[in-house]
Formats: structure tokens, sequence, C-alpha cells
């Protein structure tokens, strides 16, 4: 849904195959989603838990501009969730969502400069 | 000016119709006041926003979002002429209401939520993006004559 709602997105991977529902998308979707499943198990302590992955942002990756990158992802899973969800993605729900993804953002910026 | 593909128009169109105005818009009104509280600033004599609760019920709450997605409504019978539609609007937000326009861009994203949870199946990827863009050629003509 990000590649296709925001395709400057996709500059971020020229090396995959970005065909509707491809092995690669499929698979690095589930290493994302797999990765904020470590962070929620984690919510106290997201700095040291996403340590790694922080330094892969902001040093292999740098994935630019930081957080502006990361909020259009934040929002796909959101609409994601919310699709899936309906009316359980209640307001409060949605809050505690949004208040998660961007501590997780901020923390994976944390090195950039 | 914005160009839209006839699908876009059609994605558009059919979903709006499928959307309770006074619903969606007290809804989203609601969620931006509650995921993003200090955009309570804007509304000091709206009374009662002390919890989600007292907000999703407040009254003057659901009658102003009724009130802003009407006027998305707006955008969307005008599609290819957005800008001049909303001149007024984006004056007012300036000079009266002083608003900063990355809120407008926190109202889109927050009224593509409440359209996925509302449609759910229905809010596929194509209609995500064309919608993303909407409400990103909505924010920027709010956005266009401040000075």
């Amino acid at each position: 849904r990000m590649f296709c709602a925001h395709p400057q997105t996709k500059t971020y991977f020229p090396h995959f195959d970005l065909s509707k529902g491809s092995d690669q998308i499929r698979g690095h979707g589930k290493k994302v989603a797999g990765a904020l499943g470590t962070a929620v198990k984690n919510i106290d302590n997201l700095s040291q838990a996403l340590s790694e992955l922080s330094n892969l942002h902001a040093y292999n990756l740098r994935v630019d501009p930081p957080h502006f990158a990361l909020q259009i992802l934040a929002q796909s899973l959101q609409v994601v969730l919310a699709v899936h969800m309906g009316k359980e993605y209640s307001p409060e729900v949605h809050a505690a969502v949004d208040k998660f993804l961007s501590a997780v953002a901020a923390v994976l910026s944390e090195k950039y400069r | 000016m914005v160009h839209w593909t006839a699908e876009e128009k059609q994605l558009i169109t059919s979903i709006w119709a499928k959307v309770n105005v006074e619903e969606c818009g007290a809804e989203a009104l609601a969620r931006l006041l509650i995921v993003y509280p200090w955009t309570q600033r804007f509304f000091d004599n709206f009374g009662n926003l002390s919890s989600p609760t007292a907000i999703i019920g407040n009254p003057k709450v659901r009658a102003h979002g009724k009130k802003v997605l009407t006027s998305f409504g707006e955008a969307i019978k005008n599609l290819d002429n957005i800008k001049a539609t909303y001149s007024k609007l984006s004056e007012l937000h300036c000079e009266k209401l002083h608003v900063d326009p990355e809120n407008f861009r926190l109202l889109g994203d927050i009224l593509i939520i409440v359209l996925s949870a509302h449609l759910t199946k229905d809010f596929g990827p194509a209609c995500q993006a064309t919608w993303q863009k909407l409400v990103g050629v909505v924010a920027h003509a709010l956005a266009y004559k401040y000075h």
C-alpha cells in the first residue's frame, strides 16, 4: 500500500521486484512487522531494543528525511490495521498506536546526526 | 492544476457516495483532538474536551466535524479547480483562525484512517493511494493563500 500511495518510497528498493504481491515485498513486510513486534514487547526500552536497527537506518539505509519517510509507512500500517479491525480501531486504539509508531520512528532517527 | 485520471475520479466519487458525512466528519475531528491533543488549542470554546469519551460525545465537535467534511465535499465536486474552491477558506485559516497548515495534513491522514475503519475491505490500495493524493491536494489548497 505504501508503494502504491507514495511512489517515492520505491526509490529505496531498486533491487526489489515491486510488482503487487511479490515475494520480496511479502518477505520484507513480514520482517518489518516482526521488528515492530519486538518493539511492542520492549515498549519501555525502545532505544535499546531497536539499537541495531537504529544504526542500520542511520548509517546504511539513510532513509531521508528520516521522520517524514517513516511517517508515511506508519500511515500505511494504520490503514491496514483499520481495514482489518474496522470499528475496533477505535480512537483510543488509534491514539496509542500512533504514539507508539512515532516513538519507534524517533528511535530509528536517533543516530542520524 | 492537478491531473486526475478517470479511474481516480471514479474511486473518489464512488467512495464519497458511501460516506456518511455527519458521522465521518464528527469522527475525524474527534480523532484529531484525541490522537494529537495539541490541536485542542484551536477549540478553546468547545467545552468539555477532557477525555476521548467527552470529545466523541461533544456536540460542538460533532457539528464542526460535519461542517469540515461537508466542505471537503465541495472539493470533490470541483476536482479540477480545488485551489479556487478553497481560496477564501485558505485566507480564513491563515488570517482569522491562525492554523498551522501541518494540521491539514494530520486531519487528512486521520480522515483516511476513518474511511479505512468504516469501509474496511472496500478501501483497497488503489483507493488509499487516490485518497492520499486528494487529501494532499486539499491540504495544499488550504495552505496556498497563507502569507
